[in-house]
């Protein structure tokens, strides 16, 4: 019987077998760094808020303490997003006729809370809780980002569970003394002398490497 | 390449022969099977991302406010609120401003009194209460310094009573800052003025040779 095919789609079934296969993990591939960008992730991306505040302005140049506004942070699950008399402290004397600062009146005088858009948020299925990290001396700006040159601000981290495994497998990687927690300008050691600092900080706090699922999803 | 291309048609079912010779009931199962594969791939995963609870300061169109965060209802007291103790929360005994600590302040005490006034005071009031912050030099109105002799007089319910409701340009910090940490700041600022106000008779006897020593030098140094 003659040869259903001629010798020449030998080449051709290697060809795509072979092709095929590389195409699919360059599919993978790009996948994997597409959903790592920040274009996918949305890091770095600002929101439209209802007044463009400032953390460049207000923790960096005036070097108000994160905890003026976020009152929350050390102890409770929830940082805290500050209510309008918080900013009308300041702002009921300085910058009265600022435009941008319209909103932040008419809130007060409406008693009509601002409404902030987040950027940093969980899904419902992961709990997280703010006290447990600072109490342990995890500093604002390891997870989120030098705060305070931000103009507007943005998502540093991806959120992804494995960005937080990375952390909660080796905490001495990233752990900083607890009088720096609050400290936006705090610049960690270099290698070797984070991992030592590190290493005798996890002594001392006790720290736990937790990875069990119950952790987060509970 | 023809039977190739034949192939792909038929798998793909895409054009000609394949796709034409089927119903329309067959097409519409198609669709229908297609759409409900997309959903569960796609739709189902915000069952469990928007979980129907509220989470802090989530908006919900529930209540007329649009705040999921409910106030008390009038008359009621929530656990932990009652606030019976008239010295720890006003600051007054029998309505007059009084000038005792509600509880013994301890170094500890202290030392969180200073943690608490550098947060929320020193924008205006500065780091040694002069009242020449950072906010104050961007222009808010200037606080009086704490080292007059009016505030070295006022009781330490004075500065108690100013934190919890305000003193004029000065907005309340009830909110923000609990009633025992109230305290300790005005034990602080206490501590402040005593530093500010302080002359050698405070300085331990044994001590007292080596600031004049130092200050010695120094004005040796500065006649230079
Ligand atoms: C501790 C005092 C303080 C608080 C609290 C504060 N601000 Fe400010 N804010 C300032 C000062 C001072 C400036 C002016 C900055 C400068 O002079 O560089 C300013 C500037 C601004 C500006 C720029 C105004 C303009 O027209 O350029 C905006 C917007 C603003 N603040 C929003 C807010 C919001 C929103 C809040 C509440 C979350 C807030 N601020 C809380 C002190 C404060
Ligand atoms: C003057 C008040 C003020 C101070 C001080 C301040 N913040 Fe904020 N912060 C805000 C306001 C208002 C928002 C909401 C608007 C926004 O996202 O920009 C916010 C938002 C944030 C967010 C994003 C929240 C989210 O997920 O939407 C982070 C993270 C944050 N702040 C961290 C910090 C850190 C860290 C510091 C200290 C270095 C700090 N903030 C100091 C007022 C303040
Ligand atoms: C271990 C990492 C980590 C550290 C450290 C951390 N945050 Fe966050 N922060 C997060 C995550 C994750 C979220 C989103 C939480 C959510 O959606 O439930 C968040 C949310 C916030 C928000 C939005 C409101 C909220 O609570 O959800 C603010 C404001 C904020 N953080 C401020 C701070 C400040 C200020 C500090 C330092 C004192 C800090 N964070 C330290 C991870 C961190
Ligand atoms: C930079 C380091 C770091 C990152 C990032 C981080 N964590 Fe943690 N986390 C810690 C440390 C340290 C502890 C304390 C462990 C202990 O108990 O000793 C902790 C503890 C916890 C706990 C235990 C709280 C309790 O009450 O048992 C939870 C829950 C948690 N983290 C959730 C998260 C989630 C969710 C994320 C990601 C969004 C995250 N963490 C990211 C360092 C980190
Ligand atoms: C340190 C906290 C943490 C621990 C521990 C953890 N997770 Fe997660 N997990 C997360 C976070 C955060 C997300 C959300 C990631 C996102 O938004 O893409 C997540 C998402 C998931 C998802 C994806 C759900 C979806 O539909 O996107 C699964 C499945 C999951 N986790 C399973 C597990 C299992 C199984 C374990 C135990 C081996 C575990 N997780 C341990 C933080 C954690
Ligand atoms: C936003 C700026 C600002 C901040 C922050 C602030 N104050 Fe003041 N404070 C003022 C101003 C302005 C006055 C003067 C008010 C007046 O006379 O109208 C004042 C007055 C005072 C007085 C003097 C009252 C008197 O009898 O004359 C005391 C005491 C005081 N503040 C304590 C505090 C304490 C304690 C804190 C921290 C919890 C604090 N302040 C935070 C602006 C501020």
């Amino acid at each position: 019987m003659a040869q259903t095919f001629h010798r020449s789609t030998n080449l051709l079934a290697r060809v795509s077998i072979f092709g095929g296969l590389l195409i699919l993990g360059g599919l993978a591939f790009a996948l994997y760094e597409i959903a790592l960008s920040p274009w996918y992730t949305e890091q770095y991306a600002v929101r439209q808020q209802p007044v463009p505040f400032s953390h460049r302005h207000h923790a960096g140049e005036l070097g108000i303490d994160c905890r003026y506004c976020h009152t929350s942070v050390e102890k409770s699950s929830f940082a805290g997003l500050p209510p309008t008399q918080t900013c009308m402290t300041c702002h009921s004397q300085i910058w009265t006729n600022s435009s941008m600062l319209e909103p932040v009146r008419a809130s007060y005088r409406d008693n009509v809370s601002l409404a902030w858009t987040r950027v940093n948020a969980l899904p419902d299925f992961v709990y997280f809780d703010h006290s447990i990290h600072i109490s342990k001396g995890i500093g604002c700006t390891t997870c989120h980002g030098s705060v305070a040159s931000m103009a507007l601000t943005y998502r540093r981290g991806t959120l992804y569970m494995s960005w937080c495994l990375n952390c909660h497998r080796q905490p001495e990687k990233y752990v900083r003394p607890r009088s720096e927690v609050f400290n936006p300008f705090y610049r960690p050691p270099s290698g070797e002398e984070q991992l030592a600092l590190g290493r005798k900080l996890v002594k001392e706090y006790k720290i736990q490497t937790l990875q069990y699922c119950d952790t987060c999803h509970r | 390449m023809g039977y190739l291309k034949l192939r792909i048609d038929r798998i793909f079912g895409i054009r000609g022969s394949a796709l034409g010779r089927r119903g329309a009931l067959a097409r519409a199962r198609d669709i229908v099977l297609l759409g409900t594969a997309a959903l569960t791939l796609f739709g189902c995963r915000l069952d469990m991302h928007v979980q129907p609870k509220y989470l802090p300061y989530a908006a919900t169109n529930f209540f007329g406010d649009g705040r999921s965060e409910r106030q008390p209802v009038p008359g009621t007291v929530a656990r932990g609120q009652l606030r019976l103790d008239e010295l720890m929360f006003t600051g007054k005994e029998n309505g007059v401003v009084s000038n005792r600590f509600p509880f013994p302040i301890t170094r500890a005490d202290l030392e969180r009194g200073r943690e608490r006034y550098n947060i929320y005071c020193t924008p205006c009031h500065d780091y040694t209460g002069s009242g020449h912050g950072m906010i104050v030099q961007r222009g808010f109105p200037q606080p009086p310094s704490y080292h007059i002799q009016r505030l070295r007089d006022a009781p330490a319910g004075h500065f108690f009573e100013v934190m919890t409701n305000g003193f004029g340009a000065m907005y309340s910090y009830a909110a923000r800052i609990e009633p025992a940490d109230r305290w300790r700041i005005a034990a602080y600022i206490r501590a402040l003025q005593l530093s500010q106000d302080a002359t050698l008779q405070d300085v331990p006897a044994s001590e007292r040779a080596k600031l004049t020593e130092n200050s010695a030098g120094q004005s040796a140094g500065s006649s230079r």
